[in-house]
């Protein structure tokens, strides 16, 4: 296996990606993860040295909305799904120490 | 009258007819479900109160006469990661296991005010990551054609609601190929359109610049029909087209003479199980004594698209799935110390293996350093894949491949090994990579008894010229072939 | 000790002035209640799609126009990931790859003379929502009103080397976006906002030291003493062998200290890429030019006009075009046929009287130009005096107020009746005969106080002219 991922590695994108890895899983996502890049490593067969990178398929630019008002008061919506609420707002664990 | 053994369009037309009453439809969807789902498991939520209520307004609003086009009154079932306002949303994850959203999908949106009746939310791979319906928070999916075996997926659920005769249609969406592949498996027909044709606003996204929304039905003049309804240009969808037209009906034409049809060898190598490529020449040979010319050609590149597409699907959704994180909606882990352990805590409990591998794939491939030599090389490479099918087109009105290598494994049997499941997607990503149009019609069965689909695939926003060849094979082939379970 | 000297960049974030967010039609008006001013879009909501405001595009290129910068007219956007609750989707849609524009410059005036700061870049970007701490539960409270209110962030090079530099670059970028209409720029408000990036060297040094960011910034005040608590601290880790460390520091205004911002779970890797989402953003020559044709008269031309045109002194023309909303204020009076240097006058004078009694900044100033100029008029047409004038002012400064209906209202006009007011000024003759013994011999000013007491006996409202003309008459 050319790709070998380190424990600091899959610590590091656990934080990234907010995912909290058993020791278990940290084996398994370290050997998924070499493994793939391995595959994906196939890509370096191709030379795209002179190729620009394709975001959209479509050459389509300037899709703008005009600044109108639209939007009134949906507080009543936006929070309906709120795991925990307090006057209006989202209640989230303390931000700041 | 097996009112849900009707095609969506015939069903249409007796209820417009008058001959079928809409709470008859709709009752008949609710008690097939009842029988077959506690087997099947097609559906996470069943939208029972409502679509009896929706059912008594379409039919006002259809004796008034000012509903008349052909989906009114006929029950559909939706994939669960299309926002629907009032009804459960879950994308089979357990982090949206609670989500009810408060807007509605356009899709849906279009497909509501023409009369449809949603009949439930079907299930679906974790968030559509995967190709088998096994990574649902909420049990696997069987096929119905045997329920040993997976439907496919990830719109495996909208597949085998349509096979099992659960609702007269449904709605998928298509990422790597997952309303092409389950269609297949399951015997139905499927069509992902072309980027851009139909809206993703309130598409739950997984990879947002390839995912597309299409229908699943039992026959080519269904998914016609539906398209044209579903298919618009949407303001609140920056990444919409504004097509020329969206007439895809005028299309259902029994003419193939000289349509010029493009067989990629490299398709037919390798790794396709025989009886999906006999059954498949087979149905290009129906084709070609309708008058078409068939050729075989070499396209580039195939292999390529597999390690492409999930480089850029993954970074996609490692960064569309951040917002699930237990502040505003959803899942959130019952006890945690401070706003961090909440995130991890909260993500960690609510998302499944296979979402799990691609976010930190995902995240990996877009971190400090490795951006160049994965993400955009990836896009370089999605760049080539273009421009191989560019040049492909320039010959060749469609393709003609298989859906996919295989019919529908064994349940248990692929999610083992990840890179080999990647591998079954051989033949749908490249079109997702591409933005192209593509279609799944079933095409016979194998010696297991297993459905077996054709995929025909167009150029950009030739909806039409798939719907016509699809079209004229079915005429050839014949009416719907009905899952011996759904009766 | 060495010979040391600061080196400092800014990253100002200015507030745009479109009556929308960035990527939704929800208002961007402040206040309200907490997430009132919201939509699946800007709360993140599963299935929500972003679509851009023109708008943004338009003020971007204007404030980069104005700055000497290029524009890129080929554009995008990217997502910048990082986790924090004011942010919806935990990803913020900025720009990195290719910001809206790109080198330019502003001049700014120093002890030394002019001096050119650099800039970097200036690019577009979403703010975030606002979180308030709950101390009794130890929790947080989650607003997304400010969510999707567009921002441009203008990165400057690291050119200015004291904190009086860098008040002039932020004054400068105030006028020039004020001036633009592209943003209020109120920094105690918020739409105005300064990151300091900071290093010292010694001085002669072509190396950059190490350098930190300072946040949270909001006054000038702050911005000052923070620069001076920076630099003190870097140069006495320094002197004691010890390393400045690169971190981000927020600054606490009470205790006028900054702080790091530093955490474990704080990465700083933000996996940016190219937003799917929304598409590219190409500024063709015909909109550049459009965009370019609509810029203002900014103030150093205006000030120079102002000298010329209107023969108003160099002083009154620093302070008025000092601040956009006096500018306006001059203009729309002068239009209306007020003379120059009246208007001037009453905008130098008790203008900025009120405002320091107010304690309010300049272009703070609500007055509208139609009351100002009307306001003018019953002055110039002798309608009211200049005792009057004052409290009709007063009256009208804070806006809303009609000056011709208020001076109705308030039976304020001048008296006009001179055989009325000849009566009045005979009875003061006869009280006041030494005064008339000092004017027949030849001391004009001895009239003061008969026209003194005249004005008392009617209230303020006769017309000083008319009491000078009858004196003359009754006395001379």
């Amino acid at each position: 296996m050319a790709n070998i991922i380190s424990d600091e590695t899959i610590e590091y994108v656990g934080i990234l990606a907010k995912l909290e890895l058993s020791d278990d899983e940290k084996e398994k996502a370290k050997s998924d993860m070499g493994r793939m890049l391995d595959y994906i490593d196939m890509l370096n067969q191709l030379d795209t040295s002179s190729v620009e990178p394709m975001s959209h398929i479509f050459p389509v630019n300037n899709v703008f909305r005009e600044d109108v008002v639209v939007n009134g008061d949906d507080r009543e919506n936006i929070l309906a799904n709120a795991p925990e609420e307090k006057d209006g707002t989202f209640v989230v664990p303390k931000t700041v120490d | 009258m097996k009112l849900m053994s009707l095609t969506a369009t015939e069903l249409g037309k007796k209820i417009q007819s008058g001959e079928v009453k809409v709470v008859d439809a709709v009752n008949e969807a609710l008690a097939q479900i009842e029988a077959k789902d506690d087997t099947i498991n097609s559906f996470v939520t069943v939208n029972k109160e409502g679509a009896l209520k929706k059912a008594e307004e379409v039919q006002k609003l259809i004796d008034e006469g000012k509903l008349t086009g052909p989906l009114a009154g006929v029950p559909v079932a939706i994939k669960d990661n299309m926002c629907t306002t009032g009804i459960l949303t879950t994308c089979s994850s357990k982090i949206l296991g609670n989500f009810v959203p408060t807007f509605t999908a356009t899709a849906v949106e279009r497909l509501e005010a023409a009369g449809a009746i949603i009949i439930g939310k079907t299930n679906m791979d974790e968030f559509a990551m995967g190709s088998t319906t096994e990574t649902s928070a909420y049990g696997i999916t069987r096929n119905p054609w045997n329920t040993n075996h997976v439907p496919g997926g990830s719109s495996g659920g909208s597949c085998t609601a349509v096979a099992a005769e659960e609702c007269s249609f449904a709605l998928g969406s298509d990422t790597g190929g997952s309303i092409r592949q389950p269609s297949s498996f399951c015997g139905v027909t499927g069509i992902k359109p072309t980027y851009g044709t139909v809206s993703r606003y309130g598409l739950i996204a997984y990879g947002s610049s390839l995912d597309q929304i299409g229908p699943v039905a039992k026959d080519v003049t269904d998914v016609a029909t539906i398209l044209e309804v579903i298919a618009a240009h949407d303001p609140k969808d920056s990444t919409s087209v504004k097509r020329e037209e969206y007439d895809f009906t005028s299309a259902l034409v029994d003419d193939v003479k000289g349509l010029k049809i493009g067989i990629p060898k490299g398709y037919f190598g390798e790794g396709l199980d025989a009886e999906v490529k006999d059954s498949i020449l087979a149905a290009v040979e129906v084709l070609k004594s309708k008058g078409a010319i068939v050729e075989e050609f070499d396209l580039s590149l195939i292999e390529y698209a597999i390690p492409a597409y999930y480089v850029i699907a993954s970074a996609e959704a490692s960064s569309n799935l951040e917002r699930f994180d237990g502040v505003k909606y959803g899942y959130r882990t019952a006890e945690y110390n401070g706003l961090h352990n909440m995130y991890k805590k909260t993500r960690s409990e609510g998302f499944g293996e296979e979402v799990k591998r691609r976010i930190m794939l995902g995240s990996f491939v877009l971190s400090s350093g490795y951006y160049d030599a994965y993400y955009l090389k990836a896009l370089r490479t999605k760049a080539l894949i273009k421009k191989a099918f560019d040049e492909a087109f320039a010959k060749y009105d469609v393709i003609i491949g298989p859906a996919a290598p295989t019919t529908a494994p064994e349940i248990g049997k692929s999610l083992a090994d990840p890179i080999k499941m990647y591998l079954g997607d051989i033949y749908t990503i490249s079109v997702n990579l591409a933005g192209l149009p593509g279609i799944s019609v079933p095409c016979g069965t194998d010696s297991k008894g297993l459905p077996i689909g054709m995929q025909i695939i167009g150029d950009c926003f030739s909806e039409k010229t798939l719907i016509r060849a699809a079209y004229a094979y079915e005429q050839a082939r014949g009416g719907y072939k009905h899952c011996p379970a759904a009766e | 000790m060495k010979d040391y000297e600061v080196v400092i960049g800014l990253e100002v974030h200015v507030e745009l002035a479109t009556k929308t967010k960035i990527f939704c039609s929800c208002s961007t008006e402040f206040g309200g209640a907490p997430n009132t001013h919201t939509c699946p879009v800007c709360t993140g909501m599963p299935g929500s799609l972003p679509v851009l405001n023109k708008q943004v595009v338009e003020y971007a290129t204007a404030v980069g126009l104005a700055t000497n910068c290029t524009i890129t007219q080929n554009c995008k956007f990217d997502r910048k990931n990082y986790f924090y609750p004011d942010n919806p989707q935990n990803y913020q849609i900025s720009q990195l790859y290719l910001p809206i524009c790109r080198d330019g410059y502003v001049e700014i005036e120093t002890e030394e003379g002019t001096k050119k700061v650099r800039i970097h870049e200036i690019h577009m970007e979403e703010d975030a929502g606002k979180l308030v701490h709950d101390d009794w539960t130890d929790c947080s409270l989650v607003d997304f009103n400010r969510s999707g209110v567009p921002l441009i962030e203008i990165v400057s090079e690291p050119d200015m080397r004291s904190a009086d530099e860098v008040i002039a670059y932020l004054e400068k970028l105030r006028l020039i976006i004020q001036y633009l209409g592209a943003s209020d720029c109120k920094l105690n408000e918020g739409s105005m906002r300064a990151d300091v990036n900071l290093s010292v060297r010694e001085k002669g040094s072509s190396e950059f030291g190490t350098r930190t960011e300072t946040k949270n910034l909001n006054s000038f005040k702050a911005i000052a003493r923070a620069i001076e608590n920076e630099t003190n601290s870097q140069i006495d880790l320094l002197e004691s062998g010890e390393e400045v460390v690169q971190e981000t520091r927020r600054w606490d205004d009470t205790k006028e200290y900054s702080y790091a911002m530093r955490s474990k779970e704080d990465a700083q890797d933000y996996r940016y890429f190219p937003d799917p989402d929304l598409v590219p953003i190409n500024i063709s020559d015909e909109w550049l030019e459009k965009i370019r044709s609509a810029q203002p008269e900014f103030r150093d031309e205006k000030r120079a006009r102002y000298v010329e045109e209107y023969k108003i002194p160099q002083y009154d023309a620093d302070i008025i075009t000092l601040y956009k909303p006096l500018a306006d204020l001059f203009e729309d009076a002068v239009k209306e046929g007020s003379s120059p240097k009246e208007a001037s006058n009453w905008l130098m004078g008790e203008t900025m009287r009120i405002v320091k009694d107010k304690n309010i900044e300049p272009d703070q100033v609500k007055l509208e130009g139609s009351a100002f100029s009307a306001f003018l008029k019953l002055i110039q047409d002798g309608v009211i005096n200049k005792t009057v004038a004052k409290e009709v002012f007063e009256a009208i400064f804070d806006g809303g107020v009609d000056p011709v209906a208020y001076v109705e209202e308030h039976g304020l006009k001048m008296d006009n009746d001179t055989d009325g007011l000849k009566k009045i000024i005979e009875e003061i003759i006869e009280k006041n005969p030494k005064a008339v013994a000092d004017y027949q011999a030849g001391n004009k000013k001895a009239a003061g106080a008969i026209v003194g007491q005249t004005m008392k006996a009617t209230q303020g409202k006769a017309n000083p002219q008319m009491i000078n003309q009858i004196i003359s008459e009754l006395l001379d």
